[in-house]
This record gives C-alpha cells, sequence and structure tokens, in this order.
C-alpha cells in the first residue's frame, strides 16, 4: 500500500508561504520517495526552488516515514534548524503533514496533494485499486473493484459508456465491467454478476472514520 | 388529454415516441414549440435529464410542461446528480403531478459535461432506481419505512445494442428486466441485422423495445459518431450515402434514411416501435415520421 502524491504547483506552495521567510522541509523516505515527489533529490530541488525565491531554507530532513511514531524523535534531533525557521514545508502525503502538525506550533504546509491509495503494478505505474468503502465486494467480482475501477462505481455492470473495452471517460482506461466479465467468465462463475447488488451502505463507517482496537 | 404511454404499450401498436432537451435557461419558448409540435404525433415525449452532464433546466420542469400543454411525457431520471432521498423524494413528487412514465438511467459521466469539477453522485445505479420504483410502489421507501401515499409508475431502461463487448451488457438488460423495466428505449442503432440479433436475444423477456433513431445530419456527422459516441455504429454505407447527397441536401437524406429504417422495423416487426432522437433538431421530426409512412 502506497499514499500516492502529487507535487502541487509552486504558485500554490508560495501562496501558502506568504510571510514566512525561513522554512525547514520535510520529506518521506516511504510513499513520496516511490513516488519521487518527497525524497531527498525533490527535498533538495524544493530547497534550491525556495533559495531562488528568496525564501531562506534552514534546514531540511527526510523522515523515515513521515507518519508513523519516529516523526517525533526525528524531529527533535533537528529541533535547531526547526525552531530557527517560522515554516514547515512538509513533502509527504497528507498523513504526513497531519504527524508534523501535531508537534509544531508553527505554520505547516504541504508541498504535495494526496491522490489516493494504490499499489504500484508496474515500475512507475500507481494505481488505485481500493476506494476503503468499508464493506469489500472483491469477492464478488473476480478481484476488481468496480467501486475504485468504474468512474462511476457502478455496482450492477457496466453503463453505455464502455467503448471497446475502455472507459468513455478516459480511453486509456480499461472498464473495470469488461475485466469483470471476463475474469468471471473464465472462472465460470458468472451468475455472480447476474445477481442483483442492492444500494451500497455508505455509513459502514460514519465520517470522520475511526477504529478503537480494545 | 393524451392517451396514458402504458396503455399504447401494451395494445400492440407500434409506439413512436421522441425527446425534448429543455433549454440551457429560463426561455421555455423553442421546448413549448418542439412539445406543441410533437404532442399529436407521438405517444410520448422523453425529457432529457441534464443530457451529457450539461446542466439545463430541469427534467421533471419539461415534464410539467408536457403535462400542461397536453402530451404524455416520460421523465428521465439519472443517478449522477441525486442520492437516494432526493431521487425517491422527485418520484413522489412526479407522482403527484400526474407524471406515470420514467426511464432509469444511471447518468453521464460528470467530466463529459459543462461542470467538470461537480461530485458525480451515483448513490443508486439504473438497476437499483428501478428497484427503487418498484419499492416505493410497495409503499415502503429504501429506507424500510412506510408511505402514506405511494406511486404507480410505467418503469423503462435503456441498452446499448451496439456496445462492445456486448454481453455485460446483456447480463445488465437482464438485471434491468429483473428490477422491473417495463419497456427499453435503445441507443442509436443502424445496422438492421446486428439489430435484428439483439432482438432475437430481447425477445425472451416480456418486455418492449423501442429502438433508438438519431437523425443523422451529415456524413461527417455520422462517421463523428462512429468514431467517438460508445455503442453507436453507423455502415459504412449509410455514411457513403450520405457524403453522395447533393450539396445541402445532407440533412433530407439522413431524415429518408431514418425514415426508411423506422418503416422496415415497423414492416417486420422486428421491434415494438422507436425512440426518435434529433438532437436539437426536434423540428424535423414530423419529416421523419412522414418519410417512415407514419
Amino acid at each position: 500500500m502506497k499514499s500516492i502524491t502529487k507535487q502541487k504547483p509552486f504558485d500554490e506552495i508560495e501562496e501558502q508561504l506568504e510571510g514566512l521567510d525561513r522554512i525547514y522541509i520535510i520529506g518521506c523516505g516511504t510513499c513520496a520517495t516511490m513516488t519521487r515527489t518527497g525524497g531527498w533529490d525533490q527535498v533538495l530541488s524544493m530547497k534550491e526552488h525556495l533559495q531562488e525565491h528568496g525564501k531562506m531554507v534552514t534546514g531540511w530532513t527526510v523522515i523515515p516515514t513521515a507518519c508513523d511514531e519516529m516523526t517525533e524523535t526525528s524531529l527533535k534531533e533537528n529541533d535547531d534548524a526547526i525552531r530557527n525557521s517560522n515554516g514547515i514545508v512538509v513533502m509527504s502525503c497528507a498523513l504526513g503533514v497531519h504527524k508534523v502538525s501535531c508537534y509544531m506550533d508553527k505554520p505547516v504546509v504541504p508541498a504535495l496533494d494526496t491522490l489516493f491509495i494504490g499499489l504500484e503494478d508496474e515500475p512507475g505505474n500507481f494505481q488505485e485499486v481500493c476506494a476503503q468503502c468499508g464493506q469489500c465486494v472483491l469477492g464478488q467480482t473476480a478481484g476488481i473493484c468496480p467501486l475504485t475501477a468504474c468512474h462511476k462505481g457502478l455496482l450492477n455492470g457496466p453503463c453505455g459508456g464502455t467503448n471497446k473495452g475502455k472507459c468513455e471517460v478516459d480511453i486509456t482506461k480499461d472498464c473495470a465491467w469488461t475485466l469483470i466479465y471476463r475474469r468471471l467468465e473464465a472462472q465460470g462463475r458468472l451468475d455472480l454478476m447476474r445477481k442483483y447488488q442492492p444500494p451500497k451502505n455508505y455509513q459502514v463507517a460514519p465520517r470522520p472514520r475511526l477504529v478503537r482496537i480494545a | 388529454m393524451a392517451t396514458r404511454f402504458k396503455e399504447v404499450l401494451n395494445s400492440g401498436k407500434f409506439i413512436v415516441t421522441s425527446e425534448i432537451g429543455p433549454p440551457k435557461g429560463t426561455n421555455l419558448e423553442k421546448m413549448y414549440h418542439h412539445i406543441d409540435l410533437l404532442r399529436d404525433k407521438v405517444v410520448a415525449m422523453n425529457v432529457t435529464d441534464h443530457q451529457s452532464s450539461v446542466m439545463r433546466f430541469p427534467s421533471i420542469g419539461g415534464c410539467l410542461a408536457i403535462k400542461e400543454r397536453g402530451g404524455e411525457p416520460i421523465l428521465q431520471m439519472t443517478c449522477r446528480d441525486r442520492n437516494r432521498l432526493a431521487l425517491q423524494a422527485e418520484l413522489l413528487f412526479a407522482y403527484t403531478r400526474g407524471i406515470r412514465n420514467v426511464l432509469c438511467l444511471t447518468g453521464d459521466a460528470v467530466p463529459v459535461g459543462d461542470h467538470k469539477e461537480a461530485k458525480g453522485v451515483f448513490d443508486l445505479d439504473s438497476v437499483q432506481l428501478l428497484k427503487a420504483i418498484r419499492q416505493l410502489e410497495a409503499g415502503r421507501d429504501l429506507g424500510g419505512n412506510e408511505l402514506d401515499g405511494t406511486v404507480e409508475f410505467c418503469a423503462g431502461a435503456i441498452v446499448t445494442p451496439e456496445a462492445d463487448p456486448i454481453e455485460p451488457q446483456l447480463v445488465k438488460f437482464e438485471k434491468k428486466v429483473e428490477a422491473g423495466a417495463e419497456f427499453f428505449q435503445t441507443q442509436a442503432i443502424y445496422d438492421l441485422d446486428n439489430f435484428s440479433k439483439f432482438m432475437k436475444f430481447a425477445r425472451q423477456f416480456p418486455v418492449k423495445i423501442l429502438a433508438g433513431i438519431v437523425l443523422l445530419t451529415s456524413a461527417r456527422m455520422a462517421k463523428y459518431m462512429t468514431e467517438n459516441v460508445p455503442g453507436i455504429f453507423v455502415p459504412q454505407s449509410l455514411i457513403d450515402e450520405l457524403a453522395a447527397a447533393p450539396k445541402g441536401e445532407a440533412v433530407n437524406k439522413g431524415i429518408e434514411i431514418a425514415g426508411r429504417m423506422i418503416a422496415a422495423l415497423k414492416k417486420d416487426f422486428i421491434c415494438d416501435g422507436v425512440h426518435v432522437m434529433a438532437i436539437g433538431r426536434e423540428e424535423l421530426v414530423p419529416e421523419i415520421l412522414t418519410a417512415a409512412g407514419l
């Protein structure tokens, strides 16, 4: 599982940094490194960019996993440089931004947008395969999630926008229901697709979602 | 007053329906004109629901205008913009205002329209919407609560006989029948042999099929639809026929082709009727029907 991110446009980052002139930059050694959005290279590029645009960079680091418990320790190790700054730029997914914000008494600004939770199906190709709906249907759909892989999240079969097995919204993407049909057919389980799927429960875990293990 | 669509549907007569596209704005004159033009020439008129995800005057408003002007409306309802509460509420309202026919559609994707950043809802899909209608008729809403006064609708759905691949579409077709669809209006068809194959499949089910007839206005438009619109295939012979028409005459050729197809469908009892879509050229529908000998 990886948190898939994309760097925000510099204009937007600069807008968030208005009035802040001493910046500390934090990257993440896990997902954002793999997606090449918040690893060492990207952190150094960000440092250069901010310096070119008149900011002073007080320091930078790449936390092994920005969303876990070690973040606090990692930040303490860099306490001086962080104290010297008046704003933090975080180059991780929103989980890391959230975590860092918990320990800071100064503005924390995300440099990335978090797009989805996905997997790398081939090098450099990140795909969303689960929408975390809280009520898994993969057992009936041959392991392909229609809620995620179909643009409209349809549960009872394809819409009329199927175009030669592709999706009309984006012809580079496969029609989820064509894939599901083919797989169920190969498994001799097309009866599963013929079964009526009732409206989904969108309140399985009401937002904000929270689980406590006793 | 217009005869109820359901009555004609079950009469064994060849059925002709057409379509009204509401305006973008509050000037309803053109829509009124189209309604008045078609009211007595077709059995019922569909009103599109933000067709192609382009925001317009609502489908239910168009249906009320048809009622006021003495016609029989078919309310097109998509699942794109409303969750299950809003869809059910609109069905209750439609019923109280004398609307008795509903066409259940999933709806186009939001990004194909003119509000590309809007949130697509799709809380229900077309099959679930059909089921919802039957449940409201049985006196309960989707929450399982009892209704004080129920509804009764002639419910329909759509199917794309030229979809590629066709098999998953046919599975969904069956699910729509089981969910309570009484009639189907198809996506545009042009290849009658292929359509006849589809009809052989569809005839197994107790539903009425109205073939979708979309007016071809030029060879260019026909080619564009074949290449770009999912589920539409115009045979090369028809494109050639349109291309060979003298300058300015392509529309007339399109009318002739549409008329010829309708006549063939009727003569050989291939399907139960046609749904004529002139997409913005509604004033030409009477000419198409004349060309079909209706």
